[in-house]
């Protein structure tokens, strides 16, 4: 537990050799970047399986960083951090796997991921929310940088928006906090003293300030209607910043809404609640509307994420600890889902085909050209679906249940988006894998019977090992999770009964 | 009154080195240097720095020793560490020297830089009308010059006439609001100033006597509505001159402002925290603080030049600054200096880093820097910190600069009242600011190079300076409390 505050140092320190190394040679850094990353994943892991859930953050570090507005170097941790922690590590891990093909400036590729992912830990593990704001825009620089250079379609356009979306957002963060720590005369930034200063406040300006600090947190959550810069910014980014995009950073603003903004003051939560439930349930349809007319395949990844994170928002909106235990569990089981869903669109399909056009995919049979890919994408999709046995399925019932005890329409409306997902789902699966095969049918079409002289069955180089491995691993982890969800729940639920999250939790139930 | 030219002598150490360095660099540059062509530059160079270090070193040692010589100078904290600040700004400005190879005539403009450094200590501590004039002047005489010293280029022509133009104007108005400043008390001395203004009121007179000050003021700042000179200045100007204008002038500037409108002016600040507004020379830097933000960050979106860019975010930070001033009396000037400080080593930087790449080539346009990672690696990243310090990304310094600014301000009021509004404003903009700074990295960090484009070679002095500065900027946003805990 103690060594958690060591992956924000191991992932910085892995960014600065990669930059050093990888001027000379790019598979040094690549080497680099997976041991960096397999480290700080064994911290979290080793973390984990010593862990004693209780109820409140646990200490880690405590030091007092700039005496003159009493703010502290101050790192925590509790089940909820611990469950996006472990997430962070595995995403970080699959991410390397699958940028192994990266060619152009490898070392500073790795030297900006890894720098994002040493952002990510910093936020997930602060518990004073100045150090946490630090972090958090520390994560947000190296995007643009990983998009604009390394990125596909529209890239500098994607790359740009997304940027500045998070960046708009952070400003929203920081200006409620600031208001908060002024007009409450704070003496610091740690949470309960915030929560103490929001508290001197009358109840107008205690909504102004949880109204922007969740709507900039939200921002980076994808919450309808700020969600736009998520399709264009998951498209244009490479394959691992996409993955790390959908299966982590995102998080981190939900990770706010949850950590920082919600406790700052139940009653302005009461307010706001119904609102922040309805922008999430509009926010689940409408993607998963858009998603399925999208053309083009990553796209329809994108559109997805912000529809799942909608439901990362409702459970939080519901405000029990079902609903918020079920958003925490669904945060972990998006990152995965999310991730392997853009590691097979973006690295697995479109490296090897070059379109990412569904009318064009459809004319390929992907299912005999590039099984792995298939069978792969088939398993995640059946997850994000929220099939019984993948992650997805304990997460969203979770949450349904938990909506529906705060107000059931919630439950009814969102539960609709769950079919949407089944919709595009599945339709994305038809159209880019068996595209031909769902045209001519089970027994195939005159021209698929000499296919045997055909002169290239397989025109595309097989899958490599990094991307099977990657692929295993997060399959695994969703399967796993599919199969238990009560390992991260039992470290979820204790975490909700500290006295931080009672009055919110209390507040919000019928 | 009683003269006590020792403790004089003490306190002014910091310039009479400066001084004697000026004139000792003209000579060993008449009588020796100017006849081997091949080291004029790097014999002016030396002797400036070594100038500069011993001043830095007895300004930073001086202590703060209260009045001096019957109040003409105040040696507090704050102008101990705005005198070595300035002298630090001017070295690093200083060596950018050797890549302005352009520049003819090195011992010249050594010498007028060190005199204008002069200017900048002696604003610093400044005390009295009369001195804090003469200060300003001296500085901004010699940064005229600087200005136009490129004579082989019309552009540095035009920025230093055009500087000199405005900048005249501008004097004229702060010596007439001085003049009648005087003619309301009697006296000269800041502190008897606010003891007398205390007793008086306010009068309408000195209400006329505030804005024609503060008409001097957002020149030296830059600030809208007097920020014209700005763009045209910061893109004619050879590099070390513009480094210094951007950085090291403004520090000093701020510095004296600060002194003259809070323990001379203090009484007639008014208020801007709550509602109603009472009238003074707070709703009046509030004014030109907000216009200033809007118009610097909004012009810098429209900008293809990459100095005129500088420029307007010079603007915008000005507009920040002005915040700081507002909130100095109540909470400390601690945070005002920090920003004023580590904004001046960030555009010592960036200037740095543009002079550097002018000794491979002209850098006007944005496009000019493309391929920076390729042609040097070095200048990249250094260009990178110090415009995400610009940009206010922690953990740099420019964020925590923008961080205790703005929470001072807030500390006023909160969100009572127009102060706490501008504060939401500023942070609005910042991200408004981020696009522009990302433009500049876009270039420098992700486009491919042209395809003439040379590797650059910087000298010693630059790189050594470049990652001085960079370093701070680094360091001081990780421990802010080092200069916080000055004061």
């Amino acid at each position: 537990m103690n060594a958690l505050p060591c992956t924000i140092y191991v992932s910085f320190t892995g960014a600065l050799l990669a930059l050093a190394i990888g001027s000379r040679s790019a598979m040094a850094a690549r080497v680099v970047a997976l041991l960096t990353a397999l480290t700080a994943w064994g911290i979290t892991l080793s973390a984990a399986s010593r862990f004693v859930p209780a109820a409140g953050l646990q200490e880690l570090v405590n030091a007092p960083w700039i005496p003159d507005f009493g703010i502290r170097y101050h790192l925590a941790a509790d089940g909820i951090s611990l469950t996006l922690l472990v997430l962070t590590g595995l995403a970080a891990t699959a991410g390397v796997l699958f940028s192994w093909n990266i060619t152009e400036r490898t070392g500073e590729f790795f030297a900006l991921y890894l720098a994002l992912i040493g952002g990510v830990y910093g936020v997930f593990l602060s518990a004073d929310a100045f150090v946490l704001f630090v972090f958090y825009e520390i994560a947000i620089v190296p995007k643009y940088f990983l998009i604009a250079k390394w990125g596909s379609t529209n890239r500098e356009y994607g790359a740009m928006k997304l940027v500045l979306y998070s960046f708009a957002g952070s400003a929203l963060v920081l200006a409620g906090l600031l208001w908060a720590y002024a007009a409450g005369h704070a003496t610091g930034f740690s949470f309960p003293e915030l929560v103490a200063a929001t508290g001197r406040l009358d109840l107008t300006q205690q909504t102004g300030i949880l109204a922007l600090v969740f709507l900039g947190f939200a921002t980076l959550a994808g919450m309808f209607p700020l969600h736009t810069w998520a399709p264009t910014g998951h498209v244009a980014a490479p394959t691992a910043a996409s993955m790390l995009l959908a299966g982590v950073v995102m998080k981190l603003g939900a990770y706010g809404c949850l950590r920082v903004a919600m406790p700052l003051s139940p009653a302005a939560f009461a307010v706001l609640q119904p609102y922040i439930a309805w922008l999430a349930i509009i926010g689940i349809i409408y993607a998963g509307l858009v998603a399925l007319v999208q053309d083009d395949f990553k796209f329809v990844i994108g559109y997805s994420s912000v529809s799942h994170m909608g439901f990362v928002l409702l459970g939080l909106a519901a405000a029990n600890s079902i609903a918020v235990s079920g958003a925490v569990l669904q945060m972990f089981s998006h990152g995965v889902i999310a991730g392997l869903l853009f590691a097979v669109v973006g690295r697995m399909v479109y490296e090897r085909t070059h379109t990412r056009e569904l009318a064009a995919l459809r004319a390929l049979p992907l299912h005999r050209l590039l099984p792995f890919a298939a069978v792969v994408f088939v398993l995640a999709g059946l997850a994000s679906m929220g099939l019984p046995g993948f992650s997805g399925f304990p997460a969203e019932l979770t949450i349904l249940i938990g909506a529906w005890q705060t107000n059931p329409l919630w439950a009814l409306a969102a539960a609709t988006g769950v079919l949407i997902a089944a919709a595009f789902t599945l339709r994305v699966i038809a159209v880019a894998f068996f595209g031909n095969a769902g045209r001519a049918g089970p027994l195939g079409p005159p021209d698929f019977e000499d296919s045997a002289a055909r002169p290239a069955v397989a025109p595309y180089p097989p899958i490599t090992w990094p991307e099977k491995a990657g692929a295993l691993l997060l399959l695994g982890a969703t399967i796993y999770l599919g199969l238990s969800p009560d390992t991260l729940l039992n470290w979820i639920r204790p975490a909700l009964q500290s006295p931080a999250f009672h009055a919110i939790l209390s507040g919000g139930a019928p | 009154m009683n003269a006590d030219y020792a403790g004089l002598f003490q306190a002014l150490r910091p310039e009479a080195y400066l001084v004697i360095g000026a004139l000792v660099v003209l000579i060993v540059d008449m009588i020796w240097a100017r006849h081997r062509p091949a080291n004029r530059h790097h014999v002016a160079l030396a002797l400036g720095l070594i100038s500069l270090l011993m001043a830095g070193y007895a300004a930073a040692t001086s202590g703060a020793s209260g009045a001096i010589y019957d109040g003409m100078f105040q040696l507090d904290p704050l102008s101990v560490a705005t005198r070595t600040g300035v002298i630090l700004l001017a070295a690093l400005a200083l060596a950018l020297l050797p890549d302005a190879a352009r520049l003819r005539h090195p011992a010249e403009f050594t010498a007028i830089l060190l005199f204008a450094t002069t200017g900048f200590t002696l604003m610093a501590a400044a005390n009295n009308l009369l001195v804090a004039f003469l200060a300003l002047e001296l500085a901004s005489l010699s940064l005229y010059v600087l200005a136009g010293f490129d004579k082989a280029s019309p552009e540095s022509a035009e920025a230093g006439l055009k500087y000199f133009l405005f900048g005249g104007m501008a004097a004229a108005f702060l010596l007439f609001g001085f003049s009648l400043l005087y003619g309301l008390t009697g006296t000269l001395r800041l502190d008897l100033i606010g003891q007398q203004l205390a007793q008086q009121g306010p009068t309408p007179l000195l209400i006329v006597a505030l804005v024609m000050v503060l008409v001097g003021f957002g020149f030296k700042a830059a600030a809208a509505p007097f920020h014209l000179w700005a763009p045209d200045v910061y893109q004619g100007a050879p590099a070390p001159a513009a480094a210094l204008i951007a950085s090291a002038s403004k520090l000093a500037g701020l510095v004296l402002f600060t002194r003259l409108l809070w323990p001379g002016l203090g009484s007639a600040v008014g208020t801007i925290a709550h509602l109603p507004v009472t009238v003074g020379w707070a709703p009046v830097v509030a004014l030109i603080s907000g216009a200033s933000l809007l118009l610097g960050n909004i012009g810098a979106l429209a900008q293809s030049n990459v100095r005129r860019l500088l420029a307007y975010s010079a603007i915008s930070h000005a507009g920040a600054l002005l915040l700081g001033v507002i909130a100095a009396g109540r909470t400390g000037v601690g945070p005002l200096f920090y920003y004023a400080a580590t904004y001046g080593l960030t555009t010592v930087g960036a200037f740095g880093v543009i002079g550097a790449l002018e000794s491979a080539g002209r850098v006007q346009q944005l496009t000019d820097l493309a391929g920076l990672h390729k042609r040097s690696p070095l200048l990249a990243g250094c260009l990178a910190v110090f415009v995400l310090s610009l940009a206010g990304i922690p953990p740099l310094a420019g964020f925590f600069g923008k961080f205790a600014v703005f929470a001072s301000v807030l500390q006023l009021g909160g969100l009572a009242g127009p102060a706490g509004w501008l504060v939401i404003c500023a942070i609005a903009l910042s991200a408004v600011a981020l696009y522009y700074y990302l433009l500049i990295l876009k270039q420098a960090l992700v486009a491919a190079p042209a395809d003439n484009a040379a590797p650059v070679r910087v000298s010693l002095s630059a790189t050594i300076a470049l990652l001085i500065a960079a370093g701070l900027i680094v360091a001081l946003g990780l421990w802010p409390s080092a200069v916080l805990e000055l004061f």
